[in-house]
C-alpha cells in the first residue's frame, strides 16, 4: 500500500472499514482524511459504513458463541435422538 | 396459496439459532434464559414438524412457536411477580388513603419502550440482511463486529490472513448497508 499521503479509492475504504472496529492507525486516518476533503466517492463510501456501524450498535446486536452454540446443538440432537 | 417452503431440522441451528437468539435477547434481556428459550423452541419445532404447512418459510415458522414461549415466560414471571406484591404492605393513614393506587398503577413515565422495540426489529432486519450473505463471510463478519473479535485471534481461529479478513469484511459490510438501505431506510 502506498506510503504516500494520496491514496486511491480502494485503499480509503479499506482504511475506512478498519476505523469502524478502531483499527485504523494514527497515519492512515490522516491519509483518509485528505482522501475524503476531495472525494465524493470516499465520502460516499464513509457514510454508509459509519452508518452501518452505528445502527449495529444501535440495535445492540447479540449472537451466540460458538460454545453455546455447540452446546445448543448436543441438546437438541439427544432430544432428536429420542423422538 | 401453496405450500413451497420445506422443513429441514438439521440446519435449523446453523442457519436460526443467532437470529433466534438475538430476537429473544432482545426481548428478555438474559442471556441465559434467552439460551433456554431457543432451545425449547427447537425441540417444540421437532414436536410439531408435522404442523408445518409450507406457508411460510421455516424462519417465520420458528419465530411464531418463539414468540408463543416469550409470551409464556412473561406470563409466568408475571404471575410469580403478582403472587408478590399481595404481600406488600401499603400505607393506611387516612391521609394516604387512595394514594396507593394510583402510585402502584399508573405506569411510569417512560419514553424508552418505543426505541427498545425500534431497536430490536432493527436488529431482526439487520439479521434478515446477514441471512442473505454467504455463510463464510457472515460468520466472519459475525465474530468481528457482534463478538468484537480482535483481528489476530479471529485469523487464528479461522486460519485466515489479514488480508483475507479484511477483504470478507468489506464484501460483509458493502452488501449489509446496501441491504439495510434498501429494507430498512427506505422502508
Amino acid at each position: 500500500m502506498e506510503n504516500n499521503v494520496f491514496i486511491s479509492h480502494e485503499h480509503a475504504k479499506h482504511i475506512c472499514d478498519k476505523m469502524q472496529y478502531g483499527e485504523a492507525k494514527f497515519s492512515e486516518r490522516i491519509k483518509l482524511s485528505i482522501r475524503l476533503a476531495w472525494c465524493k466517492l470516499t465520502r460516499t463510501y464513509s457514510k454508509k459504513n459509519s452508518r452501518l456501524t452505528s445502527s449495529i450498535k444501535e440495535a445492540e446486536m447479540n449472537c451466540l458463541k460458538d460454545a453455546e452454540r455447540e452446546k445448543l446443538q448436543r441438546q437438541f440432537e439427544k432430544e432428536r435422538r429420542k423422538l | 396459496m401453496t405450500p413451497n417452503h420445506k422443513i429441514d431440522p438439521n440446519h435449523w441451528i446453523t442457519l436460526y439459532s443467532d437470529y433466534l437468539f438475538n430476537y429473544t435477547i432482545s426481548r428478555v434481556n438474559d442471556r441465559e434464559i434467552a439460551q433456554d428459550l431457543v432451545s425449547e423452541t427447537f425441540l417444540s419445532g421437532l414436536k410439531s414438524m408435522d404442523n408445518f404447512r409450507g406457508k411460510a418459510s421455516e424462519r417465520t415458522w420458528l419465530t411464531s412457536i418463539l414468540k408463543r414461549k416469550i409470551i409464556d415466560y412473561y406470563r409466568k414471571i408475571n404471575s410469580n411477580k403478582g403472587k408478590a406484591e399481595v404481600r406488600m404492605q401499603y400505607n393506611t393513614t387516612s391521609e394516604s388513603e387512595g394514594d396507593w393506587l394510583e402510585e402502584r398503577v399508573a405506569d411510569s413515565f417512560d419514553t424508552s419502550a418505543e426505541g427498545v422495540i425500534e431497536n430490536a426489529e432493527l436488529g431482526d432486519a439487520i439479521y434478515d440482511c446477514m441471512s442473505k450473505l454467504p455463510k463464510k463471510q457472515a460468520h466472519i463478519f459475525k465474530l468481528k463486529t457482534i463478538l468484537g473479535y480482535d483481528t489476530e485471534t479471529l485469523c487464528n481461529e479461522l486460519d485466515i490472513t489479514t488480508s483475507n479478513l479484511w477483504v470478507q469484511i468489506h464484501r460483509a459490510r458493502t452488501a449489509l448497508a446496501t441491504c439495510l438501505e434498501k429494507n430498512w431506510f427506505k422502508a
